[in-house]
């Protein structure tokens, strides 16, 4: 372990998550996805081969490490998957698979107990199976969804179901949470859509109307009440509507670390869009240099890097100036205070995207896809 | 909400399915690991959750203890214990899992 100039690490500075997304490749085309924009990219599919993910997950618990999200793309299109969830089992990670079970069958879901996966995380993107395929972008898969969320939970497994929320779908916030209690779900993340990448792209097609917003904060608090006590219910409302940005990640490089698939670790999964920061890769140094030692890492880190009004905040400990790509996108300043934050003097930026979305004129949303092409910037 | 009544000395708590407890040799410490989040154990109570397999009684893991520290009256810390992780699912009180979700 490097020793930081003599000093020892503290517990409280070691990561607690690694995010591996396994492959770009998916079955669905989300207008949302949280995939970099050019996910399609050559350099994204020289995909880590097994052994090199199986020693990253050895790396990661020696760095502290102690939960492992295997996601994507579909992680499920990655054939050595049995593998990858052993080898986090025997590296003493705690491993969900996040997947949009598009087909997940039975066999798979046993072999995949055996091999000691933990938990698995479905995604479903409405609550009907009209919509949630539209939404998609993929015909009859709503079915194998909820097959795929059955037989988890008859294995045994744990299950989370998440929903990503947005403008054609928010209003049937109800129906998603009564599909959670009909599969019996131990988990359900409700979590509107994030403007980074795709969803950026789509945000005027995606941003919910504030009246929208208050309704569901009505409906979920309702069924808090009913369901609390026997699922675990976090709910999520868009950042644009909130009065102080979030703590992202948990903070830059204080909780999680996040692999693509050819082995690049960033910070966040939406760091790929800070132009001028280049991401270490696991096959040219250790998971414990690029946590201590990379720059990348360290360039938010603490509070220096701060300007005005985030330095002398008193809520710069909780919120850490909330999302650094977020930062980027809307002021071009990856160091400014996240414009979602009413102190920043560019919050007015959030306050236009957001106000009367129900005036404009409604706009296609753009299927992610891998060619790139309409989403060069 | 009701809090559900106390654990009876007949129950036989074990860890909920998806549930681990581990040691974390990189914290020295152990820790109990469930989706999407972790806690971190004192040593008292990794002690009584590495007990309870769902085949002991919470009387038989109340009497281990008392042998290995003569004189304390351990058992309602143990069943409060198990009281805290059940409200958050951690812990059930119904005994072994069937056999299919044997590890």
């Amino acid at each position: 372990m490097s020793d930081n100039g003599g000093r020892a690490h503290s517990n409280d500075e070691r990561p607690a998550t690694l995010i591996a997304e396994l492959t770009y490749r998916c079955v669905l085309r989300c207008p949302y996805c949280s995939n970099p924009t050019d996910c399609g990219d050559a350099r994204y599919r020289r995909e880590l081969e097994t052994e090199e993910w199986v020693r990253v997950f050895h790396e990661a618990r020696r760095l502290g490490v102690l939960q492992l999200g295997l996601t994507g793309g579909e992680p499920l299109l990655r054939r050595d998957i049995v593998e990858l969830a052993a080898g986090a089992r025997a590296a003493g990670l705690y491993s969900t698979l996040v997947t949009a079970a598009t087909p997940l069958p039975r066999e798979r879901l046993i072999e995949l107990r055996d091999a000691g996966l933990d938990h698995v995380q479905v995604s479903i993107q409405d609550a009907t199976p009209e919509e949630s395929d539209r939404i998609g972008g993929t015909p009859g898969a709503f079915p194998k969804k909820i097959e795929a969320a059955r037989t988890a939970k008859e294995l045994g497994f744990p299950l989370t179901l998440n929903f990503v929320l947005h403008r054609h779908n928010l209003d049937r916030l109800g129906g998603m949470l009564a599909l959670a209690e009909e599969l019996d779900a131990d988990r359900v993340e409700l979590a509107n859509t994030q403007y980074y990448g795709w969803g950026l792209h789509n945000r005027d097609a995606l941003m919910p109307t504030r009246e929208q917003v208050e309704r569901s904060r009505d409906v979920f608090e309702d069924a808090r009440l009913r369901l609390g006590s026997r699922m675990d219910l976090l709910y999520v409302i868009p950042d644009y509507f909130e009065e102080f940005p979030k703590p992202c990640m948990g903070g830059w490089g204080r909780r999680a670390i996040v692999m693509a698939p050819n082995g690049d670790a960033m910070p966040c999964q939406a760091a790929a869009s800070i132009p001028d920061l280049t991401f270490p890769n696991v096959r040219d140094h250790s998971l414990d240099w690029i946590w201590w030692e990379s720059e990348t890492f360290n360039r938010f880190r603490g509070f220096e890097w701060m300007q005005e009004p985030c330095r002398s905040c008193a809520r710069r400990d909780l919120d850490y100036g909330g999302c650094r790509c977020q930062a980027l996108l809307l002021t071009g300043d990856a160091r400014a205070t996240d414009p979602v934050c009413s102190l920043s003097p560019l919050h007015d930026i959030v306050v236009q995207a957001r106000e009367n979305p129900e005036l404009r004129p409604l706009v296609p949303l753009e299927y992610r896809s891998m060619k790139g092409t309409a989403l060069s910037r | 909400m009701t809090a559900p009544a106390a654990f009876p000395d007949s129950a036989r708590p074990r860890l909920a399915r998806g549930i681990r407890l581990q040691w974390d040799d990189v914290r020295s410490q152990s820790m109990l690991l469930f989706p999407e989040g972790a806690l971190e154990l004192n040593e008292t109570a990794a002690k009584v959750l590495e007990l309870c397999d769902g085949e002991r009684t919470v009387a038989d893991v109340v009497g281990i203890l008392e042998a290995r520290y003569p004189g304390a009256d351990v058992g309602p810390d143990v069943k409060e214990l198990l009281g805290r992780l059940e409200e958050r699912r951690f812990v059930t009180r119904d005994g072994r899992p069937p056999a299919k979700e044997r590890p």
